[in-house]
């Protein structure tokens, strides 16, 4: 594949964390470096491996294929391969990748001269991972408690396991993990807007400036955080929805394990001491 | 070895406050001497104000005030005006449309839903006439419209919701009730009386949108921070003038995934991407109920659902 134009410059040796010049090259646009070589192992071995529970389940439907955990009667044991075993080697497989992926990344910014912001978010999103499939399951005594991989089998689980809990969505760090993620989202649709329109302001008319960006959202919304500042506050925004989605779930069992609208009793029983809550509102028809 | 990742701002340079570019002969004056917040200037700019009003803002507000105004006293009414049941029952407090047996009809008794029908118009009123504003904003500057566009697709969702829906199911019954935990039980129930939303595609895109919006602001402002030592952060001068930051920060994608967006195709990405996250959501919500009614049955009929789910173990004891 073809070098970018300015490319040539910056593919100089050095940066790695391990392994010296040994892996220190690209296989056409990709880095390799010590962590690619394990990124692709646990990722071929892993993608494999579902694979390999699909033929054993004869479930070719890309829907339809789960590798399911092992029941909870394991416990925290290694299960047969067919009983989940797939399942905890995959999980394994998965963390290490991710890991790895993390770690090459951070050969990258250290070859690039560029700070580690992107390998540190990412880190966020792996600790969720780790949180759904080793904590949680760890806090609550068995592999079973982790998610199955499948499309639409852990949408199952989150389904399910929701109505272990009523209503999930009064969960109060899953109203904040929520509110984080359409924060994100809301951001991101300015942000974008902002920059398209500075740089696209028509037809024949000449690209705008950051003064102009900052009087459109002063006009707009009497405040303009800056073009800098925007980029804090969409990182912030962005692993704080991980960081509360990975709390909202751990808490879940573990800390709390009745409906969580009676997490809000006591709020409730502040001015109305000793009376239950209302009941839900009933939608049409009901 | 302590090295420099921009996180705040830790020498806060203050100059006079920056009044803006020039306004359109006929325009209206700025409103708000400006003021700075030693705080807000760690994270961005610290200077709050001047804003812009004018008549379609003013008449924004006033709508949007009378909408919190009608939702709020009748919440508090529902409490016999108890202050401190207001205050500390308001997430359970409701406005709730009106019963089904009114079905589309224009005016409801008030104490029925006819106050949720007021508070609604004012609502959307305030909504619309915030829409026309972003829009004339950016043109009073001579800027692209993508903000107001953008804003567009989240008043879709708004309008599937509280208007469009209720109609073609012939009644206002099927909207959204105002309250915190009332219009989490909606969600709630939206979800268990249509057969589980997860089974709906468009739920399905919207959710990838959204959390690919999160995904996607987590790689861009890391990156941009990541090379704000060259002056990544200058955005607009990287697109027309490309610089070593944009380089750098290109070659690191391409590394690590094979491929780079550009310093101003990574913002028409995340525009899509955040714009597709209602858009979707909105179709989604429209099929439900109007052309599917139960979307479990609807993919086990349509090959990927298998009759008998996946069920999460209880918990342990």
């Amino acid at each position: 594949m073809a070098l970018l134009s300015f490319e040539r410059k910056y593919r100089v040796r050095g940066g790695t964390l391990i392994g010296g010049d040994l892996f220190d090259y690209w296989v056409g646009p990709f880095y390799v470096g010590f962590f690619g070589v394990t990124t692709a192992l646990f990722a071929s071995l892993g993608t494999a491996l579902i694979f390999y529970g699909a033929a054993l389940q004869q479930v070719w439907n890309p829907f339809l294929i789960s590798i399911n955990p092992p029941d909870v009667s394991y416990g925290l044991s290694m299960a047969p391969i067919q009983q989940g075993g797939l399942w905890q080697i995959v999980t394994l497989c998965a963390l290490c990748s991710f890991v790895s992926w993390a770690l090459r990344e951070v050969e990258i910014c250290r070859k690039l001269g560029i700070g580690y912001h992107v390998p540190a978010a990412f880190g966020f999103a792996i600790f969720a991972y780790f949180t759904l499939v080793v904590i949680r399951p760890v806090l609550l005594g068995a592999w079973g408690y982790g998610f199955p991989y499948g499309i639409f089998s852990h949408l199952d689980w989150v389904s399910t396991t929701g109505y272990e809990f009523g209503n999930f969505h009064y969960n109060p760090a899953h109203m904040i993990a929520i509110s984080f993620f359409f924060a994100t989202c809301f951001a991101l649709a300015l942000h974008g807007s902002l920059i398209l329109s500075a740089a696209n302001p028509g037809k024949g008319k000449e690209m705008k400036t950051p003064e102009d960006e900052d009087t459109f959202f002063r006009d707009f919304i009497g405040y303009s955080i800056g073009p800098l500042g925007i980029h804090r506050l969409g990182l912030f925004l962005a692993l704080s929805a991980v960081f509360f989605s990975a709390v909202c779930i751990v808490i879940s069992g573990p800390y709390w394990s009745q409906a969580w609208d009676q997490w809000w009793l006591p709020l409730w029983q502040l001015v109305d001491p000793g009376t239950g809550t209302p009941p839900p509102y009933a939608g049409p028809g009901m | 070895m302590a090295r420099y990742h921009n996180f705040f701002t830790q020498v806060q340079v203050r100059a006079a406050a920056d009044m803006g570019v020039s306004l359109p002969a006929g325009s209206y004056d700025r409103s708000l001497k400006p003021f700075f917040i030693h705080w807000l200037g760690k994270l961005g700019n610290a200077q709050i104000g001047p804003i812009y009003l004018g008549g379609l803002g003013m008449a924004s507000l006033f709508c949007g005030f009378m909408a919190i105004e009608i939702i709020g006293l009748n919440m508090w009414a529902s409490v016999g005006w108890d202050p401190l049941k207001f205050i500390f029952h308001l997430p359970w407090l409701a406005l709730k449309p009106p019963g089904p047996q009114y079905g589309l009809q224009i005016l409801v008794p008030l104490s029925d839903g006819g106050w949720w029908q007021i508070a609604g118009f004012f609502l959307t009123s305030s909504v619309l006439l915030w829409w026309a504003r972003t829009y004339r904003r950016a043109r009073a500057l001579g800027l692209g419209t993508h903000v107001a566009w953008a804003f567009a697709s989240a008043i879709w969702l708004f309008l599937v919701l509280g208007f469009i829906r209720p109609v073609m199911m012939g009644s206002w019954s099927e909207s959204v009730p105002f309250g915190i935990f009332p219009h989490l039980d909606w969600t709630n129930n939206f979800s268990l009386l249509h057969g589980n939303l997860f089974y709906n595609p468009f739920h399905c895109l919207s959710i990838a949108f959204l959390y690919g919006s999160a995904l996607l602001f987590a790689m861009h402002g890391a990156t941009i921070l990541a090379v704000s030592r060259y002056g990544g952060d200058r955005e607009l001068d990287q697109i027309a003038d490309r610089g070593t930051a944009a380089e750098r920060a290109g070659l690191f994608w391409r590394w690590t995934m094979g491929f780079n967006a550009s310093m101003e195709s990574i913002h028409r990405w995340a525009w899509w991407f955040a714009v597709l996250t209602p858009l979707v959501g909105g179709i989604g919500i429209l099929l439900t109920g109007t052309v599917v009614d139960q979307w479990r049955e609807w993919a086990v009929l349509h090959h990927y659902a298998v009759p008998d789910q996946y069920i999460a173990p209880p918990l342990p004891d």
